[in-house]
């Protein structure tokens, strides 16, 4: 994310500069434009312009008639609560697990638990969350015979009217995404001494890692808070599985519309997405406000010499939080596997009576065309990712300037603006330009989402690269590609793959873009899940989420295991 | 800033200047003709796709168009058919009026009239033209020329039939307790609190369940045949929702909740959640029994006053891409073989379209040797049919049940 000024000089090997320099463009180009045209397509219904529905003028019927709906300001007060409740715990839980156990021997244990979490989907993690919680689900399975339960309880459980399972559900998948993006920044913070220092003055550990550490560390996480609150209150699959019904949530609500018969409903979608900007925006200022209240009493409690020494239960509860997190989302995934292989399954039995291999059987045949979808959509869009990444990175590297805040703002954008108030806008547009071209939309679509992510891991490990290497190799006489590709590339390897699985588990669980770009031509596993869920066959949930968990799986196994069999004979390598 | 925004003008002109022109009209008199053009097209066929024997059973036919016309049908599975329709609306938007991207859609109902209004389906009629349609039981199925009362002119072809069945547990629930009309099912579920329920509309069993209630409250059934009339609309629905606001206390979560759609509802049934329920299929408990995911003991029942029954089609949108191809299906479907397919609940089992009586003589003993399952009433046990009524009444009455139901208030 460099600022381009014109042509660098200094640099000899003019092909790298070129790449590097136009890496940075097309990033910035593909990072603003899609939003830009998308948002451009949903304002324009929005006041009442689309004319194959008869809307030529602009105006704010459209408006009047969304606010005349019953239920909308229910529906993005839901919105709104629930994505900053689930942010907040998410953060939380975070932030003391963080405090307690940074640097010590559980953090290490605990992360390895948490960050396969990364790679299940939201929607597995939903079903399997679900599956558990339900009335007629596993936890109340066990207790049945000891409380003499025959027939499930008729308890609101999930799509309570509160939107506590879905919160719920978002933090069990927020949480590891906020915890592995802190275990990122951490080596920015001097841990060790500060640690130090704090003890040797009687502070608790939370205490002086909150007073010494956290506002750093915040200041370099805060994007991807925003991003959790856009995706917390704009999220369709988790709200539709797990959220009230009756209303939703504004976004559920918003697909609602956009799939209505009766087609004046469209325009109502597109207002609609606007007030779910609204709400996304309105839930990131109050954000705002929040941490500055956060920074008051952070500083009102270190200024009045809080020491918070015993703070063992509190370090043994966040612990436990993330634990329970982590236990969750895994039996969740083992009820989903044992579903996907069930007989008959009668309440409150814990076992299926028969185990039968038909819903695999059923479901492989079909899954294949989907299969080669998903793996071409997440090859495609990661290896541009990553030849852009490391262009901009380059590019960074031979400027020495970092794209800063406002370079960090840009890369978020995809994040922070909620998917479906541009993506409805993008399908016009693409239907617009009549293109043949669907498989390579599909992927720049995707690309847009995946490219953050893979920006975002690759460029710690790239910035953190010790340059004397680099300079040594330049003093010997080797031009900057064969710097590039002889030492840099080679020595960043593990966080280039760790960065190519995180792209490809980002592509893989894309559902809006692939829905409405792919216009059913193009499926991949998680739309073909997502459809499929509609039935509510908990033996084809349970198949479909399990194939879409194993993707992501498979390639952060790769990214582990390839780095080793590489280095195989340079030992030094290995780390 | 300058390159962004020279981008942006780029792909505004790009977008302008590709408009695709691919013209392949097919004219449905001349069907050797549309069996040539066909050859070698690919028929995308929008189809709900939340169900997996449906879906193993468009494979089949996918497979069979494949072999005998060298035609590629690709279902693309929806969860909701306005999704469909919203992509024709999205395509006219942008001005595609050739090559668009749905050929075959499945579809009735108000779907099908918010199609036939904007002027998105392929015109003139087409379906009494297929080769087929000889055999398709106009006489005795009024629901197949007029559909929701809306006439259906050939801008869509028929493909299967529907009738409402309800299905209990015999070894949970009495079957001499089973209620006869929608007034005793009120008494029943007031008797079993928390154990019926049915989807929110705009889920299409939902919304036919109203129907049937609707009907049966409605002192004057008749008026259900024409449109709405907004003057008397609040007068006319009041008693419906009464029945709702009486049922709603007693059912299922208190009615603060329903289920999504039927399959959801047969889940309950298997965990013991719901006690009746109810589809549009005959057959569907007895596949369900078949595919283990319900026990051995369910068995059907109807109300001997009549339930609602409708037919559902098949259309092809104005600018789909492969026409010819989507006739070809069109009328595939309306074969003996793959009607015969369809109502076998091995497959799938709902009942044909097609008449007995027409039929080649082998074809129709093939149809009475259907062995239609332990759970599934025989055709002459499903009691009389309650037409569906007008279009007009179910938008106006899901928005009404939204409004009461569905606001949070």
């Amino acid at each position: 994310m460099s600022d381009h000024s014109p042509a660098q000089k200094r640099t000899t090997g003019s092909g790298t500069a070129f790449f590097a320099r136009s890496a940075v463009l097309i990033t910035v180009a593909l990072l603003v434009l899609p939003i830009t045209f998308g948002l451009l397509g949903t304002l324009l219904p929005a006041f009442g312009y689309l004319p194959v529905l008869g809307g030529n003028a602009l105006g704010l019927e459209t408006f009047r008639s969304l606010f005349a709906t019953p239920g909308l300001a229910h529906a993005a007060v839901l919105s709104f609560a629930t994505g900053l409740a689930a942010t907040a715990i998410s953060l939380v839980v975070t932030m003391l697990f963080m405090a307690s156990f940074a640097g010590t021997p559980v953090m290490t244990r605990l992360q390895h638990l948490i960050s396969p979490l990364l790679a299940v989907p939201h929607a597995a993690a939903a079903f399997g969350l679900a599956f558990l919680i339900a009335p007629s689900g596993y936890l109340i399975r066990f207790v049945a015979p000891l409380a003499g339960i025959d027939r499930p309880p008729d308890i609101l459980i999930p799509h309570d009217p509160l939107g506590l399972a879905m919160i719920a559900g978002l933090v069990a998948k927020e949480t590891p995404f906020l915890f592995l993006v802190t275990l990122a920044a951490l080596p920015q913070v001097d841990l060790i001494a500060s640690r130090r220092l704090a003890a040797s003055f009687g502070y608790g550990r939370i205490a002086g890692f909150l007073y010494l550490l956290w506002p750093a560390l915040y200041r370099q996480i805060r994007f991807a808070v925003y991003a959790v609150i856009a995706y917390s209150s704009s999220v369709v699959d988790v709200a539709v599985i797990l959220g009230p019904n009756l209303p939703g949530t504004l976004a559920t609500r918003l697909v609602q519309w956009m799939n209505d018969p009766d087609l004046s409903a469209r325009f109502l979608a597109s207002a609609g997405a606007l007030v779910q900007l609204t709400v996304t925006v309105g839930a990131i200022l109050v954000w705002y406000g929040l941490e500055h209240l956060g920074s008051k009493l952070l500083r009102f409690a270190r200024d009045h010499g809080y020491r918070l020494a015993t703070d063992a239960l509190l370090r043994r509860f966040s612990a436990l939080m993330i634990g329970i997190i982590g236990v969750t989302v895994f039996a969740g995934l083992g009820i989903l596997a044992i579903w996907s292989v069930a007989g008959l399954w009668q309440f409150p039995d814990l076992l299926p009576e028969s185990l039968t291999l038909r819903s695999w059987q059923n479901a492989l045949p079909r899954v294949l065309d989907p299969l080669r979808t998903t793996l071409v959509t997440g090859l495609g869009s990661t290896l541009a990712a990553i030849v852009l990444t490391i262009g901009c990175l380059e590019r960074e590297t031979q400027t020495g300037r970092a794209g800063g805040e406002r370079g960090l703002l840009i890369l978020y954008m995809p994040l922070i603006v909620p998917q479906i108030t541009f993506v409805f806008g993008l399908q016009l547009l693409f239907i617009g330009s009549g293109s043949p071209y669907r498989y390579a939309a599909l992927i720049l679509v995707h690309l847009v989402f995946v490219l953050p992510y893979v920006f975002l891991s690759l460029a710690d490990p790239w910035r953190a690269l010790d340059r004397r290497y680099e300079i040594v190799a330049t003093a010997l006489g080797r031009s900057r590609l064969s710097v590039l590709l002889s030492i840099r590339l080679p020595m960043l390897i593990r966080p280039i793959l760790t960065a190519c699985a995180v792209g490809f588990a980002v592509s893989v669980g894309q559902y809006l873009p692939t829905l409405l770009i792919g216009e059913g031509r193009l499926q991949t596993v998680t739309t073909e899940a997502v459809a499929l869920a509609s039935g509510n066959n908990r033996r084809v949930i349970g198949v479909y989420a399990l194939l879409q968990t194993l993707l992501p799986f498979i390639a952060f196994s790769l990214a582990a295991f390839l780095p080793a069999m590489l280095h195989r004979k340079r030992r030094e390598m290995r780390v | 800033m300058r390159i962004i925004t020279r981008l942006l003008i780029a792909s505004v002109i790009a977008g302008i200047g590709s408009l695709n022109v691919l013209a392949a009209e097919a004219d449905v008199k001349d069907w050797p003709a549309i069996e040539k053009a066909a050859v070698g097209q690919t028929v995308y066929f929008n189809a709900w796709g939340g169900s997996e024997n449906i879906n193993a059973y468009l494979e089949w036919v996918a497979a069979e168009m494949r072999e005998r016309h060298d035609v590629t049908v690709t279902q693309v599975k929806l969860d909701d058919t306005g999704s469909a329709v919203a992509k024709v609306v999205a395509e006219k938007a942008a001005g595609r009026n050739e090559g668009g991207s749905v050929d075959l859609i499945w579809i009735n109902g108000e779907n099908f009239v918010s199609m036939k209004q904007q002027g998105l389906l392929l015109s003139p009629g087409w379906a009494t033209s297929l080769p087929n349609w000889q055999y398709v039981d106009v006489e005795n199925q009024p629901t197949i020329l007029a559909d929701f009362t809306e006439p259906t002119e050939g801008l869509e072809s028929p493909w299967g039939g529907a009738k409402m069945v309800f299905f209990y547990d015999s070894a949970r629930t009495d079957q001499n307790d089973l209620p006869d009309d929608t007034a005793q099912l009120l008494d029943w579920a007031k008797r079993n609190p928390g154990r019926f329920s049915y989807p929110a509309p705009p889920d299409f069993i939902g919304s036919s369940f109203l129907k049937q209630v609707l009907h049966e409250v409605t002192a004057d059934p008749a008026k259900l045949a024409g449109p709405v009339d907004e003057a008397t609309f609040d007068a006319d629905v009041e008693p419906l929702f009464a029945y709702l606001d009486e049922l709603h206390e007693v059912s299922w979560r208190s009615g603060k909740a329903f289920p999504q759609n039927y399959p959801d509802m047969k889940q309950k049934l298997a965990d013991g959640e719901l006690d009746i329920i109810f589809a549009f299929n005959p057959a569907e408990a007895s596949a369900s029994v078949r595919a283990g995911e319900l026990p051995e003991t369910i068995r059907s029942f109807t109300f001997p006053g009549g339930t609602l029954g409708n037919t559902h089609f098949v259309a092809i949108p104005y600018n789909a891409n492969a026409k010819a191809g989507a006739l070809l299906t069109a009328n595939f479907l309306i074969s003996p073989e793959a009607q015969l397919r369809k109502q076998d609940p091995m497959y799938w089992g709902d009942p044909t379209v097609l008449s007995m009586e027409k039929l080649p003589e082998a074809d129709r003993a093939a149809f009475q040797s259907l062995d239609l399952g332990v759970a599934t009433l025989p055709p002459g046990e499903l009691g009389p049919v309650i037409a569906e009524p007008h279009a007009s009444w179910m938008d106006r009455i899901e928005t009404e049940w939204r409004r009461r139901y569905a606001s949070g208030n």
